[in-house]
């Protein structure tokens, strides 16, 4: 029972580390320019898709990783040239609209180009396969690469908002955007550069993630959603609180699933098992609502 | 008599055989799934419809074909048009049970046909059967049933069992249940469009289970699949058709080889009609069918034989002309039973590998003549 719960503790620890990243470009793009963009989502499917195809190309991985973060982030670049950059101004009505028309233009643009049937992307042989931990834990191997380069990723997006200077622009745009543009920071460039950053990440993952899942049409909605559950909870605009946040939805999904329809049984009998199922499915959304009840900008989030 | 009378009448008589028997054109409705996800199920399910109206000489029959987005009220939308201006008489193509449920109840209310090419809720089957609603492809139960007769002939003793929390999902399990005879290990519902099982797997290691049965249709199985082959997990999986058909095998790769599936038909069954259905259906549009696409075939095909005996104009001979099920299907034998539901044989197959293809094979039939359970609660 203990080896079971720690490897569940590390699933979720997988999935709050792959969540991050997609948290990550979005909470930037709200945080820096106000702008709330539905088709991140699309971002993390392009990045599949660019994978898949460069794989199928090449034969190798890290071609086809490398492809995905590229393809993602010149598709984020020309998306904020021709559209999104006409959007800052408006209200988030037009906004959640004009890139919810971007989420069908990229979903069927995407099935014109590569068809309907979903796309092959599986592991390298140096990749595949499980390892034995400490403790006789056996786990996927690439379960951990994946934990690894995220915790990386986080560690390399905290130096460049702390320790470089376009992190300070970053910053500096969050707390004041007309100051800076006053002072002599090309804005207009600095919010192409946040966004691409943004899309390069959410396409990064979808790469990752897209070579345990099925790589199609669609497969970034589902994401988007939960990565909107993440960066309300850790406070919008805040790397920090995303970070925390894809970590806490990370495990308590993973661990509500796993633990509460047991719980249920033990609890209320084996009819119960049914309904602790269905609480588990809701358990990320009443943590949700409990952390906006007492911290109602989130739990790193400053201003409302 | 003079000449022109003479050549008027020597045309007429000319003519007279070639004309059908019945002049009126019988209008059929496809709705289906053609974009978002699920449209590659559509996607076959329309093509093998239209494959064989082509095929068709002189069948009479015209198609308007509209695209449900995987979504009831526009399903509902759409049928509602196809009935009021398309003026159509004969409805089909929904590829979901959701949509289904939400489709034919008043289709067949408003007095037309019905024929599914893939959803069979229970729902339908039982107490809900009606004149006017058939199902050409499987009652939802029937491949979770035959996997569990799998089972047992394999002397599988305890499996662990897994669905998406949904309508079919439980029937999926409800169907593998009913049959199997051996220990569950544990039953899980997982949320519907997972994608991932990290959790569902770590608690399959654990269980002590000698068999794994899933149902996780369309991404959800290409993502079980794959995370599953790469857990170090070695139990045998067992699964219906709708995880291994061919629209999704590519995507798969490796990791579904050597699994078993069952279904009601396969490329390989031998018979005339099955082999020219595969061969025209990959030399028209460059891939190898489906199931789906061998259930739109059965469909057109069912329709093409029950015009040619009767006029849509007299319902209860073309009912009765649809219920002879007086067709070649592509999987071999093929009735209807009281409910309206094929009575048919199930098969378990491989995934393998011909060549650069992964594909199914024909390992054997696991049942013969299945009814569906819930043929006995319907009166008709």
């Amino acid at each position: 029972m203990s080896i079971l719960f720690i490897e569940q503790l590390l699933n979720g620890l997988q999935l709050g580390v792959m969540l991050f990243l997609m948290a990550a470009g979005l909470t930037l793009v709200f945080g820096v320019m106000g702008l709330i963009n539905l088709a991140h989502g699309s971002l993390y499917m392009i990045g599949a898709f660019a994978a898949a195809f460069t794989a199928e190309l090449t034969g190798s991985f890290l071609l086809a990783i490398l492809a995905s973060i590229v393809a993602a982030a010149v598709v984020g670049m020309i998306m904020e040239v021709l559209i999104i950059r006409r959007l800052y101004n408006k209200d988030h009505l037009s906004q959640v609209l004009a890139t919810f028309a971007l989420i069908l233009i990229f979903s069927e643009g995407t099935r014109m180009i590569f068809g309907s049937f979903p796309l092959y992307l599986s592991l390298p042989d140096y990749l595949s396969g499980s390892v034995i931990l400490p403790g006789g834990i056996q786990y996927a191997f690439y379960r951990l690469v994946l934990i690894g380069v995220g915790l990386v990723v986080a560690l390399g997006l905290y130096l460049l908002i702390n320790r470089t200077r376009l992190g300070l622009q970053i910053q500096a745009g969050e707390s004041d955007r007309e100051m800076i543009a006053a002072l002599g920071v090309n804005i207009s460039t600095l919010y192409t550069i946040v966004f691409a950053l943004g899309a390069a990440l959410a396409g990064f993952s979808g790469a990752l993630v897209g070579v345990l899942q099925s790589v199609q049409v669609g497969m970034g909605e589902p994401v988007l959603i939960l990565a909107f559950v993440v960066i309300v909870i850790g406070g919008i605009g805040s790397i920090k609180g995303a970070f925390i946040g894809a970590i806490l939805v990370g495990m308590t999904d993973t661990m509500g699933s796993f633990l509460i329809p047991d719980m249920f049984v033990y609890v209320f009998g084996a009819g119960a098992k049914f309904a602790g199922t269905i609480i588990a499915s809701m358990l990320i959304y009443i943590l949700m609502a409990i952390i906006l009840l007492f911290k109602p900008s989130g739990l790193y989030g400053g201003k409302s | 008599m003079n000449k022109f009378t003479k050549f008027l009448v020597t045309t007429a008589m000319i003519s007279l055989p070639m004309l059908p028997v019945f002049a009126d054109e019988l209008k059929v409705g496809l709705i289906t799934t053609l974009s978002g996800s699920g449209a590659a199920l559509g996607i076959d399910v329309r093509d093998g419809f239209m494959l064989a109206i082509g095929q068709a000489k002189n069948s009479e029959i015209s198609v308007v074909i509209e695209d449900d987005q995987r979504k009831p009220h526009i399903a509902i939308q759409a049928a509602d048009k196809m009935i009021q201006s398309e003026k159509v008489d004969v409805l089909t193509g929904i590829i979901f049970s959701n949509l289904a449920m939400a489709v034919i109840p008043s289709v067949i209310g408003q007095g037309k046909l019905y024929l599914s090419p893939n959803a069979g809720p229970s729902a339908l089957a039982g107490k809900g059967c009606h004149a006017n609603y058939f199902n050409v492809s499987w009652q939802n139960d029937s491949l979770h049933e035959a996997a569990g007769s799998h089972a047992n002939s394999v002397g599988y003793k305890n499996s662990f069992i897994i669905a998406p929390n949904y309508p079919a999902g439980i029937d999926a399990l409800t169907g593998y249940k009913r049959t199997f005879e051996g220990e569950i290990a544990d039953e899980i519902t997982t949320k519907l469009g997972q994608a991932d099982y990290a959790g569902e797997i770590a608690q399959i290691r654990a269980s002590g289970a000698d068999s794994v049965y899933f149902f996780l249709p369309g991404g959800m199985g290409i993502s079980f699949i794959k995370q599953y082959a790469d857990s170090g997990i070695d139990l045998p999986l067992i699964g219906p058709a709708f995880s291994f058909d061919q629209t999704i095998l590519k995507a798969v790769g490796d990791a579904a080889l050597g699994v078993k599936n069952t279904s009601q038909w396969n490329k390989d069954l031998d018979t005339p009609v099955n082999q020219a259905f595969v061969a025209s259906f990959q030399e028209k549009y460059d891939r190898l069918p489906s199931l789906y696409a061998s259930q739109g075939f059965d469909v057109a095909n069912l329709l093409i034989s029950a015009n040619a005996k009767a006029s849509i104009d007299d319902m209860a001979s073309f009912q009765a002309a649809i219920k002879a099920a007086d067709f070649k299907s592509v999987r071999g034998n093929f009735k209807f039973g009281n409910n309206n539901h094929p009575i048919q044989d199930f098969y378990i197959r491989e995934v393998v590998k011909e060549g650069d293809i992964y594909t199914n094979k024909i390992l054997n039939k696991i049942v013969t003549d299945h009814v569906d359970f819930y043929a006995a609660q319907c009166k008709m």
